[in-house]
């Protein structure tokens, strides 16, 4: 079959260094060192004056405790799964998903307020890093909505089992989400002190 | 030299009493199974596989990338001559003026020149290179069965195919693919009215080069996880070939490099789409100003070289791998210093984040600054230097077998060598602010990275290919191959540095209007001439490739090298997982040549009692 792996024994290895897991890992760094090029973009362009201040939105610190919230969420879903308790683990991940959207839904509402005092993307380079940093980190969220929605449709339509598998692919999703999350909250607090 | 003893080892005997059960047979399915042509050789998820891919569509791009040099170089080397019959190949790219002479288009001439370094840059050097030998060599190496992930790592070859498939595709646009030199400098860049290639031209290079980015990180985040968590039973860090440990730093590199390329990336595209002034700044075009404000296009230098150097040693360290690999078996010698060999790959790979700003001293930046950049870019010259001096003295007094291959791994060191040493000269602000952007920087990095890093490729193709397709390539054409290439190649390259430092800018379309560059019109003759030599000798390469293949001399044994290495443990074509039964199991590191009175001892074969694993 197209895309199938092998099958061999790999109980040699546990399941927190297992090879996808760590794969993840390793995704999560270059996702961060993409982060880390812009943001290091955003400091040299900054030093060199004609910088635009404004205020960040409001609504950017609720979306900032939806993000959290999320991220507890699904925290509680994954420890529901491994002692067995399906209603909670089915409830923390229709939550996790509902509160990725609603953290969508303010990151646009915090974009328009913007765009509506006069800040698009385009002229003074001061939004346009803005746009470009959480847009790209949105993007990224949106990703991860399509893995939890497909994890979401498991959970709810079909019969949920215990397996070593499904473990490891909650915890590539957590992981995921997880990470941004903090991303988030270091994004927020970067451009809130570095306005 | 001592006598020593030819062993042969039984390694079945070995696998089966030494090995390690991984009762992989007993879940193999799917493959053995449903082998469609499809899944085979097309989709497939075999390593082994996808490595023969990554090699053949590298090599289609060496070629087309090799056409186009050869084609520049004519109107370097031969500015009147008539090109016209090259019409009916590059239509409108060759212009014809009243008395029905063709010339290579300006345009072009800048079109070719940029495709021809993105493309053996990216395409040829990291993929056709590090795609293909970390692919074929790390899970055979290890002893694992295929790598962490083989979806990913299928996934990562369609990635680089559609980057191809795009790039191809910005050939055949009318106003031509990209022509602002590989680097992709803005505004040259950033501006779709810039230039021909700088509007649809662009945007496919750009498209071309983002799914490219994402084909290097799947496959760097597969040979990362694999060489971490894959690695057969006793097989330790410090027994690893020095093929892997390179491919890893390799992997490690790319990781954290390509990603801030993808973010200078995103700023171009959308200055390009949306109008936003990230590098554009004050622009005027046709006395119109446009309304960008405040952009700096020397943040995307930043941003570019902050991958660039590091990519330049993406490029390099591989083929030191192999090199290393195949002196060391080809000598019958332990590799010198084989800890040194290691940390100098470590030390290579963390230096290499640190000197990227040695491409931008002219660019305005601190003097001060520069400081910083000279001293790293220095240093950096020490651990290359370790690297050398261990493959000569590897070869002192080693039972030397000039083979093919071990002639392109000698080539490759003179190389590296000639090329490293003008590398000090412009690493030296002030000499390079002389010398920056002339053909003396052509001639370092061509010899340094460029051919070295392809006598490397080479040294690996010659000395695998019975592993990778159970024939031996042709000796005799190998070695004509060999001597053809390194001539043509040092005197193509060798006389850009007398250019450079006469101060000829490279990067130009004519030299009429610089009167005293006439003296070196003969020069540039002598260079074109090679050119089609070198070309010429790599037709005959492909040659030798694609007929041995299918009518090459059939490898009767399985490890006809008596290497040490855990691939020749494999059947000569091994099936998708590689060892029918059990796994080798390790029990020293792979340089066991000439020691305790055999020639060679395989990782698989146990310590005699009083035998030491020390190196
Ligand atoms: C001893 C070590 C080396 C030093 C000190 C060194 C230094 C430099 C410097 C200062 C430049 C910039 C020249 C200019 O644009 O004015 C340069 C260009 C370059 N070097 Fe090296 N280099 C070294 C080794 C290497 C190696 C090992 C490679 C590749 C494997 C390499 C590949 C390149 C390339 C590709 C460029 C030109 C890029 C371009 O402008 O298109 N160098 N080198
Ligand atoms: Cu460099």
């Amino acid at each position: 079959m197209v895309g199938q792996g092998l099958k061999y024994r790999d109980d040699y290895r546990n399941a927190t260094f297992h090879p996808q897991v760590f794969l993840m890992w390793l995704g999560l760094v270059s996702i961060a060192m993409l982060f880390a090029g812009l943001i290091s973009a955003y400091i040299v362009r900054q030093s060199a004056g004609n910088w635009l201040e404004f205020p960040l939105p409001h609504i950017f610190i609720i979306s900032t405790l939806t993000i959290v919230m999320s991220s507890a969420t699904l925290a509680w879903a994954y420890r529901s799964y491994l002692r067995g308790w399906q209603r909670s683990y089915r409830q923390g991940l229709l939550l996790t998903f509902f509160l990725g959207v609603a953290f969508l839904v303010m990151q646009y509402y915090g974009w328009s307020e913007l765009y509506s005092k006069g800040i698009g993307i385009s002229g003074n380079p001061a939004g346009s890093f803005l746009y470009v940093l959480t847009g790209l980190h949105a993007l990224h969220l949106i990703g991860g909505l399509f893995a939890l929605a497909v994890i979401v449709y498991q959970a709810w339509w079909r019969h949920v089992q215990m397996s070593q598998q499904q473990v490891i692919r909650l915890k590539i999703i957590s992981y995921y989400w997880h990470f941004l999350m903090i991303l988030w909250i270091v994004l927020y607090g970067f451009l809130y002190f570095t306005r | 030299m001592a006598k020593v003893q030819a062993l042969d080892y039984d390694v079945d005997k070995y696998l089966e009493e030494q090995g390690y059960d991984d009762h992989f047979h007993e879940h193999e399915h799917g493959d053995k199974y449903k082998v469609s042509f499809i899944s085979k050789y097309i989709f497939s998820t075999d390593h082994k596989t996808i490595a023969k891919q990554y090699l053949i569509t590298g090599m289609a791009w060496a070629f087309i990338g090799a056409f186009f040099s050869l084609i520049f170089r004519l109107q370097l080397g031969f500015p009147d001559m008539d090109l016209s019959w090259l019409r009916p190949i590059l239509g409108g790219w060759i212009n014809i003026n009243s008395e029905g002479v063709g010339s290579l288009s300006p345009d072009f001439y800048y079109a070719m020149v940029t495709i021809h370094g993105t493309v053996l840059v990216f395409f040829v050097l990291t993929a056709g290179l590090s795609g293909t030998f970390s692919n074929f060599l790390i899970p055979l190496q290890i002893g694992a069965r295929d790598m962490a992930s083989p979806f990913l790592n299928m996934l990562s070859y369609w990635f680089f195919f559609l980057a191809s498939v795009i790039m191809l595709l910005s050939l055949f646009l009318e106003s031509g693919p990209f022509a602002g030199g590989w680097v992709a400098y803005p505004p040259l860049s950033a501006l779709p009215q810039a230039m021909m290639g700088s509007g649809m031209g662009m945007n496919l290079w750009l498209f071309s080069l983002v799914f490219f980015v994402v084909s290097v990180l799947l496959g760097g985040l597969n040979y990362i996880t694999t060489v971490i968590n894959l690695r057969t039973k006793g097989m330790s860090f410090w027994r690893l070939p020095l093929t892997v440990w390179s491919f890893f730093v390799t992997a490690i590199i790319g990781l954290l490099s390509f990603p801030v390329l993808v973010a200078g990336f995103v700023l171009l595209l959308l200055d390009r789409l949306l109008g936003t002034s990230f590098y554009l700044s004050d622009i005027f075009i046709a006395g119109e100003p446009l309304h960008h404000v405040g952009g700096s296009p020397i943040l995307y230098q930043h941003l570019f070289w902050f991958l660039g150097h590091p990519e330049v040693y993406i490029i390099i360290l591989p083929a030191m791998g192999i090199v290393s690999e195949v002196m060391s078996t080809h000598a019958r010698r332990p590799i010198f210093g084989y800890k040194a060999m290691v940390y100098s790959i470590i030390a290579i790979g963390f230096l290499s984040f640190l000197v990227w700003a040695h491409h931008m001293f002219v660019s305005g930046m601190d003097p001060f600054l520069a400081n910083f950049f000279i001293l790293f870019t220095l240093i950096i010259a020490v651990p290359s230097a370790v690297k050398v001096f261990n493959w000569i003295t590897t070869l002192y007094k080693g039972n030397i077998h000039l083979t093919v291959p071990m002639l392109f791994a000698i080539g490759f060191v003179s190389f590296f060598i000639s090329g490293g040493l003008t590398g000090l000269f412009l690493g030296n602000a002030p000499i390079d602010i002389q010398m920056h952007d002339t053909y003396f920087v052509v001639a370092h990095f061509h010899i340094v990275m460029g051919v070295a890093a392809f006598f490397g490729m080479f040294a690996g193709i010659y000395h695998w290919f019975p592993k990778m397709f159970g024939r031996y390539m042709n000796q005799t054409l190998g070695k004509i191959h060999f001597w053809l290439t390194i001539v043509a190649a040092y005197m193509v390259f060798w006389p850009m540095h007398y250019l450079g430092v006469a101060g000829v800018p490279r990067r130009y379309y004519t030299f009429d209007s610089f009167v005293n560059f006439s003296q070196f019109d003969t020069l540039n003759q002598i260079i074109t001439i090679f050119a089609f030599v070198g070309f010429t000798a790599q037709l005959l390469f492909a040659f030798n490739f694609f007929y041995s293949i299918f009518y090459g001399k059939k490898v009767s044994e399985r490890n006809p090298y008596r290497a040490n290495t855990l691939e020749w443990s494999a059947p000569t074509n091994p099936g998708h997982g590689n060892w029918p039964g059990k796994l080798p199991v390790v029990h020293r590191w792979p340089y066991d040549f000439h020691k305790n009175g055999s020639d060679y001892r395989p990782q698989y074969v146990p310590l005699d009692p009083d035998e030491r694993d020390v190196h």
